[in-house]
């Protein structure tokens, strides 16, 4: 009793300390949680309790947010929580041998706590890191490049309860892999430059009517130094890097001209949540020029006249949170961030960084601006959009790291210069992040308009016989496809390029996929929650080898109604890669049809499989032979 | 401002600010529906009152009815695509309609008629969900939920209490309420709660009633629900 009386006031003590820092705004909700959860090991009844009090919102609100990301427990997970990153290309370089190494030597079983309460060992989705594979996080802090004796190390350091902050730092140096770079990547960018260069470029009446009124109310097109700026970005033709390619142009043009009701105030969120399997080009652009990704916001800022900036930074990112706090600092000093910055009356912007906690869907902006909001990541029913009614019901622009870099240099160089770079409908360079089968995964950075080929080229990729472009929402591409190019007016894409050669089977790489899929579905809707379930049980059934023609009408079934039915483009776009590599990779799947018809997915063999744990017994006559040949 | 659109052919009128659902059910026309209900804030989750707008699907409870609209509902492809969604609820949870006091009385069983699904089609799931029956006056039965939030919203909105809320994510979406031993009996819900009247399924249960009414005599039972359902509101 003692015991408990204390461990509950210890927590009370951590909530009240975590909870007085983000000023009691339940708003910080996922924040509180995560610095709660990274103090306590997880997120206790206890926890909750004073979270209660001190935020004063019921029970149920809390419960629901922690439960709604992969990150937090609200069950004991153990001391050190290790989650290996389970994309196709972390399983192709191995990762399932290595958590198998690692939960035998500490006799753990995958999922599970250990019965010390000392470890927790499983899965989570790409972590990003996949042109350095096997990765792993550990208490969320990221360790890529895992090898069998690094294993064993490790696992050593765990048992012998070392704390994560004395493990060796070269673990956790992670590599930015840059094989070709342009504008973005060469910029020799000096912090503060391209917001001089935003200066210069009002006239100057304009520079003059940048005041506080004319900043927030806004001003017609063309006209002093926000519309100057904004014209430039419209001029540029730049277009979001996230993967959808709205006009950034048009969308802070919305945003400048959405009315502000009294006290509101127009808000910028830089959307580092790169969620994607196959991308990270994000983090890449985060961990080597922060300062580029910071002036675009702040540029942006200044086009639309926010006063509020926010970085989503996704929970794998985690370990980049203190050096990109120390950058922010460090321009608040420089006056690029603050109050009337570089000397601009009325040019008010400061960012803050909130941190994601393992919700793929938080990188649609509107679950995304809910989960900043502190609420579950569900995607809003639109209209209306956040440009009018985002952040806290404010006018609010999301785009992505790549766009705000990008959107720094066009300040700096004009949008002329960048429109000549790239081609027709799409302007500038874009990022890939290059995986899989090939010689030098990385970063690879292109004017747009290079074909496939070049790419796979480039990387030293051979015997390929699939691109996967913008992971596995996005499209897979075969050989005789390859002259097709990345941009607009054909592959548009987000970043993420993943390479299969032909000893690769476009089964279980679509099954991972449709893994992925299932588990990042929000739940929201009926045909996403539901739909993508049934495929992924479809799927298994042909991996368990009880497929059938059958089988591949209900996906196609299934396709369709998530196409048409679903909330949001996760649902949308689930089906993508089943139905892709059922049209380029037919035999793959024509192997699985063990029956010409249907072929039931129950088992009774498998059925058998935990009688036969638990008896000890594995001789021919515990077994049963299926009539469908389906048994071992 | 008063304008139409058409539905199906024929003209709706409608004031601005209305949904198409609001404007079809006050023109006596039905969309099928189980997370919507006309005295709460739409939440467009169930999806099952999705319509044709010009040619593209939309939840007609969320989206605002506009001028010169051209909304299909009736139509052979939607309701095989509502069909298909109400059997994924079936599969989904577990609902023995038979052995459920809620029978007759039972939105999704009812909608399930109106569509002419004969059959779950999909595997079911068979989740495995706990009754909670802590409460001196209602029974919980997670079994049947089908995650609408109509008792989220009426809770919240109409009790001041949020007694319940949506936890979990994905397939693993439940329903929690609100008390550190995750009872109901824990809580201050009460009977007279609006959250006690709304749910559409049977999870929310009066103790000591059930079988009131014979099956066969009770509200679908005696007319579809085309023919019944709340349209503009009052139960």
């Amino acid at each position: 009793m003692a015991l408990n009386d204390m461990h509950a006031e210890a927590v009370a003590g951590v909530v009240d300390r975590v909870v007085a820092r983000y000023h009691r705004d339940p708003t910080c909700m996922v924040q509180i949680l995560r610095e709660v959860q990274e103090a306590c090991d997880w997120i206790s009844p206890e926890a909750i309790d004073r979270m209660q009090v001190t935020l004063g919102v019921p029970r149920t609100k809390i419960e629901g947010v922690a439960g709604f990301y992969a990150f937090f427990y609200t069950e004991p997970r153990g001391k050190y929580r290790v989650l290996f990153s389970d994309n196709i290309t972390d399983r192709m370089l191995g990762s399932k041998a290595m958590m198998d190494r690692l939960c035998n030597s500490l006799w753990v079983e995958r999922g599970k706590v250990s019965e010390d309460g000392l470890v927790s060992v499983a899965q989570t989705a790409c972590t990003g890191m996949c042109d350095q594979g096997p990765a792993l996080l550990i208490n969320n802090y990221a360790i890529a490049g895992l090898t069998a004796e690094r294993i064993d190390e490790i696992a050593e350091l765990i048992r012998g309860k070392v704390p994560l902050a004395e493990w060796p730092p070269a673990y956790f140096k992670t590599e930015d892999n840059i094989r070709r770079a342009d504008i973005l990547l060469n910029a020799d960018f000096k912090p503060g430059e391209a917001l001089l260069a935003a200066r210069a470029r009002a006239p100057s009446d304009g520079l003059n009517s940048s005041n506080m009124r004319s900043w927030r109310e806004g001003l017609p097109s063309g006209i002093g130094g926000p519309g100057a700026t904004l014209d430039e970005i419209k001029r540029a033709n730049l277009r979001g890097r996230g993967g959808a390619g709205f006009t950034t142009g048009l969308k802070w043009e919305a945003c400048r001209n959405a009315p502000l009701k009294a006290g509101a105030q127009r808000i910028v969120v830089c959307n580092a949540d790169e969620g994607e399997p196959g991308t990270f080009k994000d983090r890449v652009l985060l961990s080597r020029n922060p300062d580029l990704v910071f002036e675009g916001m702040t540029v942006a800022a200044y086009a639309v006249g926010a006063t509020r900036g926010f970085v989503y930074l996704r929970g794998e990112y985690r370990y980049m949170l203190d050096h990109l706090n120390a950058v922010l600092a460090h321009r608040r000093r420089q006056n690029l961030l603050g109050k009337d910055i570089l000397g601009l009356p009325g040019a008010d912007f400061d960012i803050e960084i909130h941190v994601g906690a393992g919700a793929y869907i938080c990188g649609e902006e509107s679950a995304l601006i809910e989960s900043l909001e502190g609420k579950r990541g569900t995607p809003r029913n639109r209209p209306p959009f956040p440009v009018t009614n985002g952040y806290l019901d404010q006018p609010t622009i999301v785009n992505n790291v790549e766009t705000f870099a990008a959107a720094a240099l066009i300040a700096l160089n004009g949008g002329d210069w960048y429109a000549a770079i790239g081609t027709k409908h799409s302007a500038g360079t874009k990022l890939l992040s290059v995986s899989g089968d090939c010689e030098r995964p990385g970063i690879y950075e292109y004017p747009f308009g290079v074909s496939i080929r070049q790419v796979l080229e480039d990387c030293g990729a051979t015997d390929t016989q699939a691109a996967q472009v913008s992971g596995p929402s996005g499209i897979c591409v075969a050989e005789a496809e390859f002259d097709r190019i990345i941009g607009f007016e054909d592959i548009p894409t987000a970043g993420a390029f993943t390479v299969f050669d032909n000893t690769r089977d476009m089964f279980e790489v679509a099954r991972n996929y449709v893994h992925f899929f299932q588990h990042e579905s929000c739940g929201f809707c009926t045909p996403c929650r539901v739909g993508t379930s049934l495929l992924k049980n479809l799927m298994d059934k042909l991996h368990n080898g009880c497929g059938s023609p059958y089988d591949f009408t209900e996906i196609e079934k299934l396709n369709q109604l998530l196409q048409s039915m679903s909330h949001c483009g996760l649902g949308h776009t689930a089906c993508n890669p089943v139905l892709d590599t059922i049209a380029k990779f037919r035999p793959y799947y024509d192997q699985r049809m063990i029956q010409q018809d249907f072929t039931p997915a129950f088992d009774l063999d498998r059925a058998l499989s935990s009688a036969r744990q638990m008896t000890g017994r594995d001789d021919a006559g515990a077994h049963l032979v299926s009539e469908n040949g389906g048994a071992a | 401002m008063s304008h139409t659109f058409t539905l199906d052919g024929k003209t709706i009128p409608f004031v601005d600010g209305q949904t198409i659902i609001q404007a079809a059910g006050a023109a006596g026309v039905f969309i099928p529906h189980l997370c919507y209900h006309p005295e709460f804030k739409p939440h467009g989750s169930c999806k099952l009152c999705t319509v044709k707008v010009n040619g593209r699907h939309t939840a007609s409870c969320t989206m605002r009815a506009s001028p010169g609209m051209v909304v299909e509902s009736e139509t052979e492809e939607i309701n095989a695509e509502r069909r298909a969604l109400t059997q994924m609820l079936f599969v989904e949870g577990n609902h023995f309609c038979p052995s459920c006091e809620k029978s007759g009385n039972c939105q999704l069983q009812a909608t399930a008629y109106h569509l002419g699904m004969m059959s779950p089609h999909y595997d079911h799931f068979f989740p495995n969900r706990a009754v909670d029956a802590s409460h001196p006056e209602v029974l919980l039965d997670f079994n049947r939920c089908i995650l609408c939030s109509l008792c989220v919203r009426a809770s919240r909105d109409v009790d001041g209490k949020n007694v319940f809320a949506l936890s979990g994510r994905g397939i693993k979406t439940h329903l929690i309420v609100n008390a550190k031993s995750g009872e109901l009996g824990d809580t201050d819900f009460t009977l007279s709660d609006k959250a006690a009247q709304v749910c559409p399924v049977g999870v929310i249960l009066k103790k000591r009633q059930g079988f009131a009414v014979p099956i066969g005599e009770r509200k679908f039972d005696k007319a579809p629900i085309s023919e019944t359902a709340e349209t503009t509101g009052g139960r």
